[in-house]
């Protein structure tokens, strides 16, 4: 019963992961034959300013990205945990930007942020008035914005029913222990959210990586090559300039770094639990 | 399912006065405004884009340069509406309920088998491996691997079809189904099984008359996750098919919006449309799309 999902999963998943490396050393354009290269695309790509840059993009946009979303998520996600009905309300709506797709949010952004047309000139508001798309710190900025747009309710939820699992005593043995709100906050909330921290932050990083529908669409890499990231770099070697084992390079380069990270963050969920243990 | 399982529970555990009784928790969570600005200004966050696309898209476009951009429209048309559906967007909606059905029926069913038989024959290591196998395909962004996958659907000679797009999202679902449904079926208590097997029922049987049932709302919660996915799906059109009758709604939709970039209001009465069964799934069904997106997640 098991083999149909494992033949599936065995032909489109692993033996693409295993091609992707095979690929990687091979050189073809897409279309014709393949023929074997050595390691002249890994010398050609580590060579390449571009892979380091498009590096450099992925991860400013990873931290930046997590450091908006963390706290966001957890001040919504404790808020949203009170079981008032206008919040229960106010998170139905809150979900509506993870409907859509990705390349919709991108579509409607682009023409919103329109620095002739778009909502800041329409409205007369300078402050909304920028060419945001066309500088590239701003590109940044707003590629992280409607990253959290989009994915801060998400997170808020796994928050959300991360803060209901915590037990009622420990904030009524704190707040007998005279512990204000805040320091609840801190000693308790947080420490008793290492997980759902963890898990947030995994899905998160790993999830950075994989940023290619919106940010095609709405700068396609640009201005220039500053929202360039790895996901487009490999797209646009691979599909645009028909270079299919240079961007297998940089597609295996996005699989380690994924298992890599995914790794680091499981095993600093691993060590923090065994701290709060001894701890305890 | 915490989600709902806990929703269910605050009602029954609501302080009835909220006075002095209130347990000191409840109140944390009752009077936090710093968490309740932040509550508010998030709504108007999500909410101005969402109004602006909606108001503008029964706008004239004479009229979407000379207003107010966040005022009702003085006389709404449906103009950009006519327009969408009168060019290649049907096709391209019946595209994406193809694929999306297409996708998430076989892959709920497989996803199914493989549970139903990995918690079954817990102990043998064959299934263990090939649960590790599934595990390990949650870690890694499976769509690093779309150029060998391109490779095999030319191969194959699948280029440019609706299957193409179908069989590899069949395969990236697998692990998160595997891993939700698994857990759920994990649930059903052994001596049913038990009972069963004693009155002679096979494995399909059982499978069928016992599982099934059990756990059909994680199947429903497991189909809506993917189907969303598969919906909103845009890297395997774009790289998978290259006719426009083959185009699914995503891919529709930046095409159109490359054809009519200056009609703005008609780009956003395609945005709308191709997000409202969506949203209408969601009014319908919102608890399960909830665990569905967060299934796995909320422990």
């Amino acid at each position: 019963m098991v083999l149909p999902a494992l033949v599936m999963f065995t032909v489109f998943g692993v033996v693409p992961l295993v091609g992707v490396l095979v690929l990687s050393f091979t050189q073809w354009d897409g279309l014709g034959p393949i023929n074997p290269a050595g390691v002249s695309n890994w010398q050609a790509a580590l060579k390449d300013p571009g892979l380091y840059h498009a590096l450099w993009v992925t991860f400013e946009i990873m931290i930046l990205s997590w450091l908006v979303q963390t706290p966001m998520s957890l001040l919504l996600g404790v808020f949203l945990a009170g079981r008032q009905r206008y919040r229960a309300f106010l998170a139905v709506l809150f979900f509506i930007p993870l409907l859509l797709s990705s390349t919709a949010i991108a579509i409607t952004y682009k023409a919103l942020l329109d620095p002739n047309f778009g909502l800041g000139p329409g409205l007369h508001l300078e402050l909304l008035t920028k060419d945001w798309l066309g500088d590239a710190k701003l590109a940044i900025a707003v590629i992280i914005f409607i990253v959290s747009w989009q994915f801060i309710p998400f997170h808020s939820l796994i928050y959300q029913g991360g803060v209901r699992q915590i037990p009622t005593s420990m904030y009524e043995a704190a707040a007998i222990d005279g512990a204000g709100r805040v320091r609840q906050f801190f000693s308790i909330t947080v420490p008793q959210l290492k997980y759902t921290i963890i898990t947030s932050s995994t899905l998160m990083v790993v999830g950075s990586l994989t940023f290619f529908d919106l940010i095609f669409v709405l700068t396609a890499g640009g201005p220039g090559d500053s929202t360039r990231v790895l996901a487009l770099l490999m797209y646009q070697q691979g599909f645009q300039a028909n270079q299919m084992g240079l961007a297998s390079v940089i597609a295996v380069v996005i699989v380690l770094l994924g298992l890599v990270l995914a790794l680091l963050l499981r095993r600093l969920g691993g060590s923090l639990t065994t701290s709060q243990m001894e701890g305890m | 399912m915490a989600v709902v399982t806990s929703e269910t529970r605050a009602t029954t555990a609501r302080p009835a006065g909220g006075g002095g009784g209130v347990p000191v928790g409840r109140k944390l969570l009752r009077m936090n405004w710093l968490g309740g600005t932040a509550g508010w200004v998030w709504l108007l966050i999500v909410m101005v884009p969402l109004y602006w696309v909606v108001v503008t898209s029964f706008k004239a476009q004479s009229v979407y340069y000379l207003h107010n951009p966040l005022s009702l429209p003085t006389d709404p048309t449906l103009d950009n509406y006519r327009l969408v559906i009168e060019s290649d967007f049907p096709r391209f909606f019946l595209n994406s309920v193809i694929v999306a059905a297409g996708t998430v029926i076989p892959a709920g069913a497989i996803a199914f088998m493989a549970a139903y038989a990995i918690v079954r024959g817990a102990g043998s290591r064959f299934l263990a491996l090939t649960n590790g196998l599934f595990l390990m395909g949650l870690a890694i962004p499976l769509q690093a691997t779309i150029i060998p996958v391109y490779l095999l659907i030319i191969k194959m000679q699948l280029y440019d079809s609706l299957l193409a797009l179908m069989l590899p999202s069949i395969a990236f679902a697998i692990p998160l189904s595997v891993l939700v449904l698994t857990n759920f079926i994990r649930d059903v208590p052994k001596e049913l099984f038990e009972s069963m097997r004693v009155d002679g029922a096979t494995e399909w049987g059982m499978l069928r008359t016992l599982a099934l049932p059990l756990t059909r709302p994680a199947l429903v919660t497991v189909g809506i996750y993917n189907g969303l996915a598969v919906w909103n799906g845009f890297l395997l059109p774009l790289i998978l098919t290259q006719s426009p009758d083959k185009r699914t709604l995503p891919l529709g939709l930046w095409t159109f919006q490359g054809q009519y970039s200056v009609n703005v209001p008609a780009v956003l009465a395609s945005v709308v449309l191709s997000t409202l069964p969506i949203v209408i799934l969601y009014a319908i069904g919102r608890r399960q799309l909830l665990s569905g997106l967060t299934a796995g997640f909320s422990k």
